[in-house]
């Protein structure tokens, strides 16, 4: 049993079926590529998965509760944490204010009126931001605007954000999109490093293979709304109906 | 001290030390001079000052915090200045439970309206605040303020006033000279002033001004503290991005329903406080030209900044008061030096701004500070002193390296 089932997921717009019938089991503490061309639904999926879209059919159960129905700071306060396409930060405060926040939404909860109490009071969520700062080598920019970052430095930020609340499951939706060689590299080299040295389950999307094949160990193909195919990276390279799928029948 | 940094005492000292000798400040001019009615230091007018000024600083915690541009604080003034008055009629002339009165009631209408109106965003949301305030205005106008009803909450067009017949459970109907009594701190009368001649200067006190400003201070204090707490951290993210709160397990709607609430219950204080002055409310004070008002004074002293609002207030409610009084009159007499011809052509041509052109006046400020300091007067104060910060170190250098040319 994995720590996200997802059981005959399905969801339509309109006359379009964007997804049909998707079952899909992350293990605890792997890694899960979830790869498609573009239009075979993993948007949808993912935002099935966080709250954002409720399928028609089918269930999602992260840790044997049911996501659906569940509004996205919820399903964060369970444990899931999301990686956005373009990095959401918050662009007019400080390093150091972005990662303390989730912090605070950690320890605090949804929602608490603390309007009494200083912010440089908080030590122990002062402490815990720049220790995690630190861990992401963003430390000697703390006091920048975060708006003013490259974005291969934002989107560092925002993996350390959601890493700081030590979710169980990270959702990436494509980390490394519109990025510069160098940038992605970095990203994946992030990614790694956390894969290695926490106890977390990633589920990325990604379009870019290179980035799925250093990460993934396992990979679902979707296509056209359903699974084609899942199995471990090295199966999945030559596998005929990927090819099919990505390329056209004529390959 | 008082819980706030370095930084933060600071201010709050300079705007006490400020607003206490304000009676000084504001009367630079001597009484018999001409210049004397650019003086601003006489009660009604700083009582006006600090008092929008707690208007001011309440809104700002919505809107320069949050974001959330509300078009209808106006309302909770007039609800606040409602149940001041309301607790005059039947309870006592004691200004402190009719302040906690009209800051209960306003925060209960906040609620109710925020609740509604923080369903949208933006545009919407302005609107929607609108549309209540308008809703409110009408109301205290018409539906319940209707003499012959018995749902008279507000007196209509006439608005609501002390009468020789009020209950005043805790007081007096009326006093033994047959007048109604007057609004009071535990006796000390708010209308009481005194008066200090000083050479050619004379300067008032007025109890009012005091109480008024040391509200004000308690207000500004409180609002410091919210912005340098957790709390106004959250409300500041809100502005910046609410996806990434919701995903962060953040729930937004409570952070700017407090918000709101917050801000309704500092309008309320302030109407509460303007009843405390001036013991009658009309439903003027609800209208919206009275919400935009507040919209510009924080804009103008700066939105999201502490000191702002405050500064914002000040500058509108003394153009309104002092700029309206120039009148042709007084033009004349200023330019009487100048030829005929030419005395009555430069009287002609600033004559729109001045008086009754105010607005005018207004406007253009406005439309400057909008198009040169988007920061409003505080960023226009920050950029006198980086400018002189910058110049005296040019000086240093230069002095530090005269010695080594020569």
């Amino acid at each position: 049993m994995g720590i996200l089932e997802v059981k005959g997921v399905g969801k339509r717009f309109g006359g379009l079926q964007a997804l049909g019938d998707v079952n899909l089991s992350v293990q605890e503490n792997t890694c899960h590529a979830i790869i498609g061309p573009n239009g075979a639904g993993k948007s949808t999926l993912l935002n099935c998965l966080i709250g954002k879209l409720i399928p028609d059919t089918g269930s999602v159960m992260f840790d044997g509760q049911s996501v659906l129905g569940r509004k996205p700071f919820e399903i964060n306060q369970m444990g899931i944490s999301r990686v956005f396409q373009t990095p959401e930060i918050f662009g007019d405060l400080s390093v150091l204010e972005n990662m303390m926040i989730p912090i605070f939404a950690a320890r605090d909860g949804a929602f608490e009126l603390n309007a009494f109490s200083s912010v440089s009071s908080q030590k122990d969520v002062i402490e815990r931001a720049e220790k995690v700062l630190e861990e992401m080598n963003m430390a000697d920019k703390r006091h920048m605007n975060a708006a003013s970052m490259s974005r291969g430095d934002k989107r560092r930020l925002e993996i350390g954000m959601c890493l700081s609340q030590e979710p169980r499951l990270l959702l990436l939706d494509e980390p490394t999109a519109g990025m510069a060689r160098a940038d992605t590299n970095n990203t994946i080299d992030l990614l790694k490093e956390i894969k290695e040295e926490r106890d977390i389950t990633i589920a990325i999307i990604e379009h870019d293979m290179h980035v799925v094949f250093s990460l993934a160990d396992r990979i679902t193909v979707l296509a056209q709304g359903t699974p084609l195919v899942e199995d471990t990276p090295e199966k999945i390279k030559g596998h005929p109906k990927v090819r099919e799928a990505y390329l056209g029948e004529s390959a | 001290m008082f819980g706030l940094d370095k930084k933060d005492t600071s201010l709050l000292m300079i705007v006490a030390v400020l607003t206490m000798f304000a009676p000084f400040i504001l009367n630079p001019f001597p009484t018999d001079s001409g210049l004397a009615q650019f003086n601003a230091g006489y009660p009604d007018l700083m009582q006006r000052f600090v008092i929008f000024g707690i208007f001011a600083i309440g809104f700002n915690i919505l809107f320069g915090l949050t974001g959330y541009l509300s078009f209808g604080h106006a309302a909770f003034l007039g609800i606040g200045s409602y149940s001041a008055v309301w607790m005059f009629k039947l309870l006592s002339m004691n200004i402190i439970p009719a302040i906690i009165l009209s800051v209960i009631v306003s925060g209960l209408f906040a609620v109710v309206i925020g609740y509604v109106s923080l369903r949208r965003s933006g545009i919407y949301f302005s609107i929607l605040t609108l549309a209540f305030a308008q809703m409110c205005y009408n109301m205290a106008y018409s539906v319940l303020g209707n003499p012959a009803s018995s749902y008279n909450l507000t007196n209509g067009e006439t608005g609501l006033q002390l009468l020789l017949d009020d209950p005043r459970v805790l007081g007096v109907s009326a006093t033994a000279d047959g007048s109604i009594p007057v609004t009071n701190l535990f006796g000390l009368e708010m209308r009481g002033s005194e008066t200090i001649e000083m050479g050619a200067w004379s300067f008032s006190f007025s109890a009012g001004y005091y109480v008024s400003a040391i509200i004000m201070l308690l207000s500004f204090y409180i609002a410091i503290r919210v912005f340098r707490s957790p709390f106004g951290m959250m409300l500041r993210a809100v502005k910046c991005n609410q996806n990434r709160m919701n995903f962060t397990g953040l729930s937004t709607r409570p952070y700017t329903l407090a918000a709101f609430v917050i801000s309704g219950m500092y309008a309320g204080l302030a109407g509460g406080l303007m009843a405390c002055m001036d013991p009658l409310a009309g439903a003027e004070r609800m209208q919206w030209t009275a919400s935009g008002e507040v919209v510009l004074m924080t804009i103008l002293g700066g939105a999201g900044t502490l000191i702002g609002p405050v500064l914002g207030a000040g500058a509108i409610k003394y153009m309104e008061n002092i700029f309206s009084k120039i009148n042709d009159t007084v033009l004349h007499g200023w330019f009487s030096f100048l030829p005929d011809g030419l005395e009555d052509f430069v009287v002609f041509v600033i004559h729109p701004f001045v008086g009754k052109g105010w607005h005018l006046t207004l406007g253009l400020v406005f439309m400057a500070v909008v198009i040169f300091l988007p920061g409003g007067l505080v960023e226009g104060g920050q950029r006198i002193m980086n400018l002189i910060k910058r110049r005296k170190k040019s000086d240093d250098d230069a002095a530090e390296t005269q010695p080594a040319a020569e």
